[in-house]
């Protein structure tokens, strides 16, 4: 880029801001309401959540680069289009990887992997940041907004898989004397709709913490 | 008859996109204000998925399979473009929307007027990909099953969002807790009505 003037330090206090704002006050899912499609659905596990923040995070930070790069020759009557094959073809790439690497994971996520496409976070980021500035705080942007991101999926997923399977990453947590003493697995953690009850609650709490946050219905 | 109306149903209540799925929740969260808006988008979900999953269905079939090319010529049978499924997917429901959009401009100004913003965000809702995905996983047999699978999934959809703007709009008059106003309320009351829809999965189609 040849409209620089001044050299920025690579993590200058506004850069250092991009990484930690996504993680509190701008979350992409409590405060953004974005991505939450592919979010809740694979959240029953640990080790899903995790392999899915990591693709996000992967997809994001390298979308928002490139089409950050090519912010100045998109026309914009097609940058939707652009856009979606820029995230059509990451997306193809980590399908393949997870595929190949860890096929087990890639069968759980089933169809939602392809539905990073459509996730809503990525769009979302690269309309209001990448078509804007620069690679590298758009760089910065991608990665904050996936660990945001990623850090409620985590979560949720230790939540879910803690109390609906008593394992944390297929590795059991709770001993067989608790079991004996009359616990159970509580397998309604583990159903679609307790993700969604699971993130209101964080919702809330983020909200009480954090007063600015709340709206008027 | 009777198999096409199970996959309708079961597309509705059982699998809905919303409850089961949660699919297309972004639009879902952010639309469901009043019950007008989320009318219009709804119906525009409907269509856009009518047409995109048959179109979806005969390229999966005749060019994406596995030897789905051999009606070309013997010697294609055993290429495999599965992997491009994702990309060929979206470019047909983008330029979906955008021929709807176009569509819509020229026959009811009215309407397009009202739906302003949500057109183009249907092209990014996860229900529209989602259903082109899951026929694609569940190998539908004919191209009618198909298209009643992704008009039954609309309607599911449809149906869930109009629901949760009828229940946004009362609850405007109620004493909910601050921090929960908003989002946090959608989220937990979207959670009860899923338990409720659950009570469909013991009926066996």
């Amino acid at each position: 880029m040849s409209e620089i003037k001044e050299k920025e330090p690579l993590f200058s206090a506004k850069n250092r801001k991009l990484l930690t704002v996504p993680l509190g006050r701008e979350n992409p899912i409590t405060v953004q309401v974005l991505g939450i499609c592919s979010a809740l659905a694979i959240t029953v596990k640990l080790e899903p959540s995790v392999v899915m923040a990591l693709s996000v995070v992967f997809v994001l930070a390298v979308s928002n680069v490139v089409i950050s790069i090519l912010r100045k020759m998109i026309p914009p009557r097609i940058r939707i289009i652009t856009q979606l094959i820029v995230i059509a073809s990451l997306v193809i790439i980590v399908d393949q990887v997870l595929k190949a690497f860890v096929y087990d994971v890639s069968k759980q996520l089933s169809v939602f992997v392809g539905l990073i496409i459509t996730n809503c976070i990525i769009m979302g980021r690269l309309e209001a940041f990448g078509m804007a500035n620069k690679p590298w705080p758009s760089f910065l942007d991608g990665i904050g907004n996936g660990i945001g991101y990623g850090f409620i999926l985590v979560i949720v997923g230790f939540f879910r898989e803690l109390l609906g399977s008593g394992t944390l990453w297929n590795y059991q947590l709770i001993p067989q004397f608790i079991y004996d003493m009359g616990y159970k697995n509580n397998g309604f953690v583990i159903l679609p709709p307790m993700a969604l009850i699971v993130v209101g609650i964080l919702v809330w709490m983020q909200r009480t913490r954090d007063r600015v946050l709340i709206e008027d219905n | 008859m009777q198999d096409l109306f199970n996959i309708f149903i079961k597309a509705i209540f059982i699998e809905n996109m919303i409850f089961a799925y949660f699919l297309g929740m972004c639009s879902y969260l952010a639309v469901s204000r009043t019950v007008k808006t989320s009318m219009g988008l709804g119906v525009a979900v409907v269509f856009v998925l009518g047409i995109t999953v048959p179109v979806d269905y005969l390229i999966n079939k005749y060019l994406l399979l596995p030897g789905a090319l051999s009606w070309l010529s013997p010697s294609f049978a055993d290429v495999d473009l599965s992997f491009l499924s994702f990309i060929i997917f979206i470019a047909v429901i983008a330029s979906m929307v955008q021929l709807v959009e176009m569509v819509i401009e020229k026959v009811s100004p009215t309407l397009y007027t009202s739906l302003g913003i949500f057109l183009p965000l249907i092209a990014v809702n996860c229900a529209i990909l989602g259903g082109s995905l899951f026929m694609q996983e569940r190998e539908y047999a004919t191209i009618t099953e198909a298209t009643v699978f992704g008009l039954g999934s609309g309607v599911g959809w449809l149906l869930a969002i109009v629901a949760i703007a009828a229940i946004r709009e009362k609850i405007r008059y109620s004493n909910v807790p601050e921090p929960l106003r908003g989002l946090g309320i959608t989220y937990i009351i979207t959670g009860l009505m899923g338990i409720a829809f659950m009570s469909f999965m013991g009926i066996k189609l």
